[in-house]
């Protein structure tokens, strides 16, 4: 055991470094948290890291990923969170392209992963349902065969970002008369431009336009874009919610985020001394700072042991959950720190071409919102209660 | 990075689990704990022989070229088998100041510790000093050319088994200043050294060490005269490391009593398992569980780096042990009932070994305010 970096590491490091300082897109600086991008914006980075054949670092090389090792990758997101960077969308990398990858068929391969891989191809998500949120094999959608295409009808909602989306990936039922909910579910793509797809937007505490409902109204999809076996389609969705879990717990970034917090804390002012001189408050963010080390370390450990051979597992449940409740502390601490000047809502308020809204320090600027919209975390990618089930099921056996 | 152990640290495991499980059933503990002496000699003879006391020193020293790493290893295995055998004073501190000691003090010493002839207690507490490492009213005098040890230290643990002292006592300056620590080595049967001896709540023995006027010779001095505090420091900080490994090993055995005894207990007619209020508990738990040996690796790895590093590295660990250990001990007793409460089961033992090691080398409060001067001052220092 030990925590050295290798010359040849050292080296990576300082190429990754140089790479994102000359090509990070100038544009996007001091954007990485923000909620209301365009387009253009959400996939600057990306197309950049897809010319570089850096876009999904944790994809098996013989597809167009890096074949980094677990310290390079944790280098790569360290690098990355050094400047706030905009990361590609989970959508396409870590949700829809290793289903793809792993179970799809090779026309769908060929067809799909280099979208995915260049920023081109926007994906999202057609999961949750009105009536299926934490219960997600409830869903009601209904995908039936008519000669060589699948009739899509239903609702699906929390579509986050759809309104850019290009193509989704959708959860239907195939099997209304299978003997449990979890069968008879298939794993569907389907072009956002297919007649019947309607996105209505859902707009949220912070003010954001982030999530949408889809509408499904006798959508036509050509059946190869079944990925799979149909009504196997379970077994693909709960292993891309693994995946989408092991990346979620956004340790470089809640690093950057207490950093951060810490130059706030300095430069609000307590009685003419600064906040984070105040033991109170000082101690509230060693404790953030505490947890968060213990999170980096646990998610290194499931990583060596993913490089052992093991893919995610129900461990990453861990990750989701301690994850998404620091960087909920880290939003609530933030907010704390600055004052009252939380209170002016920044979205749509800046002049043009500047960050700045010009009321009360910058560093104020989007603290509740974010705060706001950070709830979001424990709630999406299966509920914290959810991942609980998950553990106490799969790893404690109860 | 590297998260691997080597062939020689799992062999260590596998042997000594093995070990524990053969001759270190729960039953017999209860008998040692409660016998004469409290422990068992031959059982520190069988770990002599197992190369445990050896394992962490160089092979230069005589050891078997392992380091702290080797040291958590056996701790989080006695930290499962509840093994009160004195381990972390002898070997970790004991031996972790004689490894910096002379050479003239390795070779009468360290040997003695590596083969399990001589026993070490680390008498660093003191009655009105809490946790602070410099608060001494301890003193050593000189004396010609060596010194005169006059004080009274609190609760050494395994003091009663020990045959030699770690002391720190006041050579200069003022009760709490950090220069005038010394370090030195003192034999039980000295002239002027006398204890009482006491059973602790969680199955160890301790004692109240007092010396009067016990003359020491200069060569008894470990490191600098005046400037052994950085010593001291970085050894409780190894003490810290060993003890959370320790933690973690009753933690995991607490947690999978829990799991198990949910299974079998039945209310309602059905398995209290099946309620997910306690599901959610179990798997707080085990969150608690898996991120404590997450911060004992981190702070064991970070034992050679810079000061700052390894002393904020140790108080993360140590709060974050604090403070899942309280949990996951208590939900265990909460989630076994009124057998959790019961001397019978183990459990309750296991709780109660959890429950002490937070306040050894400083508890939650101590570790928080230290990680947070040490994060101020590193920050002034980056300003600068």
């Amino acid at each position: 055991m030990n925590l050295d970096f290798t010359p040849e590491e050292v080296a990576f490091r300082n190429e990754v470094r140089e790479f994102i300082r000359e090509n990070y897109p100038k544009e996007l600086e001091g954007m990485g948290t923000r909620e209301d991008l365009t387009r253009e914006q959400f996939l600057a980075w990306h197309k950049v890291l897809g010319k570089k054949g850096w876009s999904a670092p944790s994809w098996p090389e013989k597809y167009g990923g890096t074949g980094w090792t677990s310290t390079q990758k944790y280098i790569w997101s360290e690098e990355n969170a050094r400047v706030d960077a905009l990361m590609p969308l989970p959508f396409g990398v870590s949700m829809v392209g290793p289903v793809i990858y792993t179970f799809g068929n090779e026309e769908q391969k060929e067809r799909h992963l280099p979208g995915i891989l260049s920023g081109d191809v926007w994906w999202c998500q057609g999961y949750s349902e009105p009536g299926a949120g934490s219960d997600l094999a409830s869903l009601k959608t209904t995908a039936v065969r008519d000669g060589d295409h699948y009739v899509i009808n239903g609702q699906k909602t929390w579509t986050t970002l759809a309104q850019h989306a290009d193509w989704i990936f959708i959860l239907c039922r195939t099997d209304p008369n299978a003997k449990k909910p979890q069968e008879g579910i298939s794993f569907i793509l389907a072009d956002m431009k297919t007649p019947g797809i309607e996105v209505k937007p859902i707009k949220l505490i912070d003010g954001t336009h982030e999530v949408n409902e889809t509408w499904l109204t006798d959508v036509r999809v050509p059946v190869e874009n079944l990925v799979g076996v149909e009504n196997e389609g379970w077994t693909y969705a709960k292993f891309l919610l693994a995946h989408e879990r092991s990346g979620i717990a956004g340790v470089a970034r809640s690093k950057r985020g207490v950093e951060r917090l810490r130059n706030i804390a300095t430069n609000e002012l307590v009685d003419g001394e600064p906040l984070l001189e105040q033991p109170e408050f000082a101690r509230k963010v060693s404790q953030l700072e505490i947890d968060l080390t213990a999170l980096e370390f646990t998610e290194l450990r499931t990583l060596a042991s993913e490089a052992a051979g093991k893919g995610p597992g129900p461990e990453s449940s861990i990750l989701k959950v301690k994850g998404t409740e620091i960087q909920q502390r880290l939003t609530e601490l933030t907010l704390e720190a600055v004052g009252y000047y939380g209170a002016p809502y920044a979205y749509g308020m800046e002049a043009d071409g500047n960050n700045d809204f010009g009321v009360g320090p910058d560093h104020s600027n989007y603290a509740a919102e974010t705060y706001f919209n950070m709830r979001k975390t424990s709630i999406y990618g299966g509920s914290n209660e959810i991942q609980r089930n998950i553990i106490s099921k799969m790893i404690l056996g109860l | 990075m590297d998260f691997n152990f080597t062939e020689e640290q799992t062999m260590i495991r596998d042997s000594l689990a093995r070990l524990i499980r053969e001759q270190y059933d729960f039953e017999t503990r209860r008998k040692v704990v409660a016998s004469e002496s409290g422990w068992r000699p031959e059982m520190w003879a069988q770990f002599a022989e197992l190369g445990l006391l050896m394992a962490p020193f160089s092979e230069e020293d005589g050891g078997l070229g392992g380091g702290p790493i080797d040291a958590m290893v056996v701790m989080e295995e006695f930290g499962k088998g509840l093994v009160v055998e004195p381990y972390l004073p002898s070997v970790v501190c004991g031996g972790g100041f004689l490894k910096r000691g002379s050479d003239a003090q390795k070779e009468e010493y360290l040997s003695g510790v590596m083969s399990g002839e001589m026993i070490f207690a680390f008498a660093y507490a003191e009655p009105k000093g809490r946790y602070n490492l410099a608060d001494l009213e301890t003193t050593a005098k000189k004396d010609g050319s060596g010194f005169v040890l006059n004080g009274h230290k609190a609760v050494v643990i395994g003091a009663p088994w020990a045959t030699h002292f770690i002391v720190t006592a006041r050579t200069s300056g003022d009760r709490r200043d950090k220069n005038g620590v010394t370090v030195f080595v003192v034999a039980k049967d000295a002239d002027g050294v006398s204890t009482r001896d006491y059973p602790t709540v969680d199955g160890r023995r301790a004692s109240e060490v007092y010396f009067e006027n016990v003359s020491v010779g200069a060569e008894a001095v470990i490191g600098e005269v005046d400037n052994g505090l950085p010593l001291v420091e970085l050894v409780s900080d190894e003490a810290i490391a060993a003890l959370c490994a320790e933690a973690c090993g009753a933690m995991k055995v607490a947690h999978a009593m829990t799991v198990d005894y949910s299974r079998q207990r039945k209310q309602f007619g059905v398995p209290i398992g099946k309620f997910q209020v306690l599901q959610h508990r179990m798997v707080d738990m085990f969150m608690e569980y898996e991120q404590s040996i997450s911060m004992t690796y981190m702070a064991t790895l970070k034992l050679d780096e810079d000061e700052v590093t390894r002393k904020k590295a140790a108080s993360a660990a140590k709060v974050r042990i604090g403070q899942g250990g309280r949990f996951v001990g208590q939900e265990a007793v909460q989630i076994h009932g009124g057998m959790g409460m019961t001397d019978e089961l183990a459990v309750g033992h296991y709780f109660k070994r959890i429950t002490m090691i937070d306040s050894e080398f400083g508890n939650v409060d101590h570790h928080l305010k230290r990680y947070t001067d040490l994060s101020s001052a590193d920050m002034a220092a980056a300003a600068e």
